[in-house]
């Protein structure tokens, strides 16, 4: 360790160890003990931290990255064009998806000519590091504020359409992770991605 | 002897008995509770309001526990093992008052199941005893880490008791009774022995603390290096024995403490008051209770607070540290008596 590294202190609340003799009242341990007590009496007043699970939930960060969800557009139709960009930007491997063509008469469950017929997740292998997000031209998948439950087998954790695509009567609301950052990137049309 | 009088000693000796008990079967939600609460947290609170059926959860999980045995375990030993500790756990609390007398119907009854003129010797005598269930059940797990733990609790039993009965000596010899009546009874009004008395007191404390194996001398089942101690193969209701009879050792300590150092069911002013005798009595008992929940609390307090001892450190204190401290406080307190209380 270097000398300089005595001098840096995050808390000012370091003690500089010593070796020196216990004068006679350090040796009686005694007043150091009460003292400890003290301590551990003060914390039976202070607030517990504890977030009683079911009835009481965490508050997430307004861009908490949980469980995904696939867009519907305003009138109900699945963004996704099965692009594959996703499943390329995953760094963990966890999307696959296999592509279809869109037939005449599935013109309001589709937005684009191509879609997802098959679109699955795996959340175990998922890292929930939001690239798939960042990658999406269509502004198709996101990532939202809920989490995965937990399951007993693993095969469950390979999510498919039936659970991420969100239901045209309970919109997934997605708004807070357009931060004003995210906002003014989209503005920029000159970037490829925003086209 | 007439059949009156072994009733009202069966009915006080069945009370005191389910008294202890119950005592120490809230006492686990208790510790639990105020573990919760010196880390900034809840406890148990899911089991009923409070968490008040947490105890009766845990004792119906230990019931269905599998009953385990090891192959080459001696199955008399280690049945005997937390039988011991618990019988002799419950023995104690047979010469401690827990209340003067009440007057029923012309009758005084007093609230001890006992009062043999030995008593503080018959206390020793049964805590002592309390080390073989621990090394008896080490013994019989025909396990390395139980033994270890076995022959810990052993040593510093023995190694605390000796500090421990010399600060009774000091006690004895300023009361000069045997009787934890007599003892308690001198300490009427606020002339408790903790003023007279107050390194044997802190001797007696510590030693308290080392005698039911709690925290910081909590060696013998110390999980970080011997697993679970000298309980570690055991299961089901034999750990619930060992476990229990842990809390009602704190229980009989406190009221140990409670008797020889503030007084047992005595307190302040209680002739005062204009109350009746049964009243008083009646006071006296809930006192008495109060003076053990606090020394029950001192007991888990501690435990929350301090570091368990290294082996090494542990015998020092108790040879080293202890041991000079009770010896010279009962020599000065002889010297004292002889020469300026006759």
């Amino acid at each position: 360790m270097n000398q300089d590294s005595t001098k840096i202190s995050l808390t000012n609340r370091s003690k500089v160890v010593s070796n020196k003799k216990m004068t006679l009242l350090e040796r009686f341990y005694l007043p150091a003990i009460f003292k400890g007590m003290i301590i551990t009496f003060s914390h039976f007043f202070k607030k517990e931290v504890t977030i009683q699970y079911p009835e009481e939930k965490r508050k997430f960060s307004d861009i908490y990255r949980g469980l995904h969800v696939l867009k519907l557009d305003d009138e109900g139709r699945e963004r996704c064009t099965a692009c594959g960009l996703c499943a390329l930007s995953c760094p963990a491997e966890a999307i696959t998806m296999i592509a279809a063509e869109r037939k005449e008469d599935e013109k309001d469950l589709y937005r684009e000519e191509k879609y997802a017929a098959v679109y699955e997740i795996n959340m175990l292998r998922c890292i929930f590091c939001g690239d798939c997000e960042s990658a999406c031209p269509k502004e198709a998948i996101f990532l939202t504020d809920r989490l995965v439950p937990s399951e007993y087998k693993r095969d469950k954790f390979i999510y498919g359409k039936d659970v991420l695509v969100e239901k045209k009567n309970a919109r997934v609301d997605v708004s807070k992770r357009q931060t004003p950052e995210v906002l003014e990137f989209k503005k920029d049309k000159s970037k490829l991605h925003n086209k | 002897m007439d059949i009156h009088f072994i009733l009202y000693k069966l009915i006080l000796a069945a009370a005191i008995l389910l008294l202890s008990l119950v005592i120490a079967m809230y006492a686990t939600l208790f510790e639990r509770k105020i573990a919760g609460f010196f880390q900034d947290r809840l406890g148990p609170n899911r089991a009923g309001t409070f968490g008040l059926l947490q105890p009766v959860a845990d004792g119906v999980k230990l019931f269905f526990k599998e009953e385990f045995m090891p192959a080459n375990a001696d199955k008399v030993l280690y049945i005997l093992g937390p039988s011991l500790t618990m019988l002799v756990a419950l023995l104690a609390s047979a010469v401690i008052p827990w209340g003067g007398t009440l007057m029923i119907g012309g009758h005084e009854y007093a609230l001890q199941v006992a009062d043999v003129n030995i008593g503080v010797l018959y206390v020793f005598a049964v805590i002592s005893i309390g080390v073989y269930g621990v090394m008896i059940g080490g013994w019989a797990s025909n396990n390395k880490y139980a033994l270890m733990g076995a022959v810990r609790a052993a040593s510093q039993m023995i190694s605390y008791e000796l500090a421990m009965s010399m600060s009774i000596v000091t006690i004895v010899m300023t009361s000069g009774s045997l009787s934890l009546k007599d003892i308690v009874a001198q300490q009427h009004g606020m002339n408790w022995n903790v003023f007279t008395q107050p390194i044997g007191f802190v001797v007696f404390l510590i030693c308290a603390f080392a005698e039911t194996n709690r925290s910081p001398f909590d060696l013998p089942e110390c999980e970080t290096e011997l697993i679970g101690g000298y309980h570690t193969e055991y299961s089901s209701m034999k750990l619930g024995f060992y476990l229990f009879a842990e809390y009602i050792n704190i229980f009989i300590s406190s009221a140990m403490i409670s008797s020889l150092y503030f007084g047992g069911y005595n307190f302040p002013f209680m002739n005062d008051l204009g109350l009746s005798h049964n009243m008083v009595t009646i006071l006296g008992t809930v006192a008495l209770f109060a003076k053990i929940s606090f020394f029950g609390f001192v007991f888990m307090w501690v435990r929350w607070t301090l570091p368990r001892f290294r082996y090494d450190q542990l015998m020092r204190f108790g040879w080293k540290g202890l041991m000079p401290w009770a010896m010279a406080n009962m020599i000065l307190t002889g010297f004292f008596h002889l020469l300026f209380k006759k």
